[in-house]
């Protein structure tokens, strides 16, 4: 079941970023070269918020077998809320509204791992239930109601320095340091060795538990932070702001080279995978396709990518 | 077979009582709800009042069910949902005008299933990133067929949906009926032991000289073949087609499996329990209308009711070591 049959020529990560660049180009050539730049700008954009709830998604997935967060956009919307209505559209207190974001989301996925360890559930039938109860408190405190962010927070996510945007630049310096993590600290090499043998990762010393619990509160707090940032790119929290990432955060991920079976996880893959996500998107808004032929043809794309990079596998 | 049936077997008797009770928890949750329904409004203990309360149950049950053939393979679909809803558009513009167009249409996507699943298997892919694919496939076609709701389920259809049995209302025997054969195909023929085996241990049917990969691909087959139903009684309760319509089938599938006693593991499934956790897991949303629960809190109190019931069957079972 593991064997490759196809000799890997390039790293599975890689096919994101070669099926990105091959979108860019054909969405280039129709707009003309003059466009090139604002297209990959809005792609990177976009692509940031993708990657950093993907990140999280990554943490948990990789964490075990099974293990799989489907609370990310309601902790996204309850985040966003929280923090906005700490801020009062006031740009003194942005960072209380930071502070708030990043502690719901890292309760939420706390909360998210007892239910799987203390009640043992399957991670998707927890999550879910849990996201369940986060909608209500969403509803709760913002309804249907749009709510704005400070202005310095609306400007602070498209501010650029040296014509290069901050934002995006900020999540591909979080990609490496997770990188990093995964490979050298005791933290990454514990979750990845929890993700490869619970039994093998317990005996050699590892506190399974805890590693676990560090990925969902990790999951949490990427996607608590991503929806803090949503909220100020798009001009306020609304309900419905984190719907789009309950299956894209899966899909960046596995696209991304990350394992489902655990143990196995690819940081740098998830920006592949979310700039071809994107810059889909905006393909077929230039070619002026109606909107279920961009769905269709993602889910095309999605299956021949998994189908055709060779990498061991396994089930599910 | 996996732990359930293990226990089942050799079990001393006090660990028998106990999987029996836990197999028993989705029916206790149900009449427990009902009861406290009936309780606050004594009229819908009727003929009348059930089929208003089970009205849309029927969908559910099927598309439930054949999440959980994919979910005996050890696999998930997250298409499903997308998937009924596809239907209910195929239905609503062609079934009334050109039914052998409708029908190809059908089988085309049962064969689509059925390809799908061959794919997952040949190539050993996750199911759940394929799954998620056509789930974008799925509502990508249904959007280009039909980009708002409309169209009309054909006569016969929505008549057949209203259609009132002797006895008991039609979503009821519709329930039982579909537990029974469920029932009687996967937990007591000798093919659903195959299927299940394959589930929990492939290697192990493919030396009893099974074809797995025939397995799989009729597994996915008769899923896509279960969705295709429920699309079509949905169609025959809601008289048009929409893209959007279901696509929380495809969770509330996954939960009412798992709260009928299923695994992800592969292999555990039962259609009886199943049936029972599509069951709860409707009639959830109109017992919290019942207790005047604010719609603001329906959505957290039904994440509290999975807690609940699956909370209950962590304190049956037996404490590992």
């Amino acid at each position: 079941m593991s064997t490759v049959r196809i000799g890997p020529l390039l790293p599975p990560w890689s096919y994101g970023f070669i099926v990105a660049f091959a979108l860019w180009i054909v969405t280039i050539s129709a707009t003309g070269p003059s466009r090139a730049g604002g297209t990959l700008v809005a792609t990177v954009a976009f692509a940031a918020f993708s990657v950093l709830v993907g990140t999280g998604q990554m943490l948990v997935i990789a964490s075990g077998p099974g293990n799989i967060d489907l609370s990310i956009p309601s902790v996204m919307t309850l985040a966003a809320y929280l923090a906005m209505s700490a801020m009062h559209e006031s740009d003194g207190l942005v960072f209380l509204g930071l502070a708030v974001a990043l502690g719901v989301g890292v309760v939420a996925g706390a909360l998210n791992y007892a239910a799987i360890a203390l009640l043992r559930l399957p991670p998707i039938i927890a999550t879910l239930a849990w996201s369940f109860v986060f909608q209500s408190f969403a509803i709760d405190f913002g309804g249907e109601a749009t709510l704005k962010p400070p202005p310095v927070l609306a400007a602070s996510t498209t501010f650029r320095a040296a014509g290069i945007p901050i934002l995006p630049g900020a999540v591909v310096v979080l990609t490496l340091i997770v990188m990093v993590v995964l490979r050298r600290t005791v933290f990454g090499r514990s979750l990845l060795a929890a993700g490869q043998s619970e039994r093998a990762a317990y005996l050699a010393g590892v506190e399974v538990g805890w590693v676990r619990l560090w990925a969902y509160a990790l999951c949490g707090g990427l996607g608590a932070l991503a929806g803090y940032l949503l909220a100020g790119f798009t001009g306020g929290a609304a309900l419905n702001m984190g719907d789009i990432y309950l299956m894209e955060s899966i899909a960046v991920v596995v696209l991304g080279g990350t394992s489902v079976a655990g143990g196995d996880a690819n940081a740098i893959g998830i920006w592949g995978a979310a700039l071809f996500f994107n810059l889909l998107g905006i393909m077929l808004n230039t070619f002026r396709f109606q909107a279920g032929v961009r769905l269709f043809l993602t889910g095309v794309l999605i299956i021949a990518i998994v189908a055709l990079v060779p990498h061991a596998r396994a089930r599910a | 077979m996996g732990e359930a049936s293990a226990v089942t077997m050799a079990a001393p008797p006090w660990q028998r009582w106990r999987s029996l009770a836990e197999a028993g928890l989705p029916f206790a949750a149900l009449i427990v709800m009902l009861a406290v329904i009936i309780d606050i409004r004594p009229a819908v203990f009727s003929y009348f009042g059930f089929t208003l309360l089970f009205k849309l149950t029927t969908p559910l049950i099927l598309a439930a069910l054949g999440q959980m053939l994919i979910i005996m393979l050890g696999d998930i679909d997250l298409s499903n949902g997308s998937f009924v809803g596809l239907v209910t558009c195929i239905t609503a513009l062609f079934l009334t005008d050109n039914p052998g167009l409708a029908v190809a249409a059908y089988v085309a996507l049962v064969l689509a299933y059925a390809a799908f699943g061959l794919l997952i298997h040949l190539r050993a892919l996750p199911s759940i990133v394929v799954t998620l694919g056509m789930s974008f496939i799925w509502l990508g076609a249904a959007v280009m067929l039909l980009p708002a709701p409309g169209g009309l389920a054909p006569g016969w259809l929505s008549g057949f949906m209203d259609w009132r049995p002797p006895l008991l209302p039609l979503p009821i025997w519709a329930a039982i009926v579909v537990a029974l054969a469920g029932h009687l195909v996967i937990t007591r023929s000798s093919y659903g032991t195959i299927l299940r085996g394959t589930g929990d241990n492939p290697r192990a049917t493919a030396r009893a000289g099974w074809s797995v990969v025939a397995i799989r691909v009729a597994v996915y087959a008769a899923a896509g073949g279960l969705g295709v139903l429920a699309g079509l009684t949905l169609t025959g309760l809601t008289t048009s087609g929409d893209a959007n319509i279901a696509p929380a089938y495809t969770l509330i599938g996954v939960s009412a499996v798992i709260l009928g006693g299923g695994s992800f593991t592969g292999g555990i499934v039962s259609p009886v329990g199943t049936v029972a956790g599509a069951l709860v897991l409707s009639l959830a949303g109109s017992l919290l209308s019942f207790l005047q629960v604010s719609p603001t809190w329906q959505v957290g109190a039904q994440g509290g009711i999975l807690f609940l019931i699956l909370a209950g069957r962590v304190l049956l079972r037996e404490v590992p070591q």
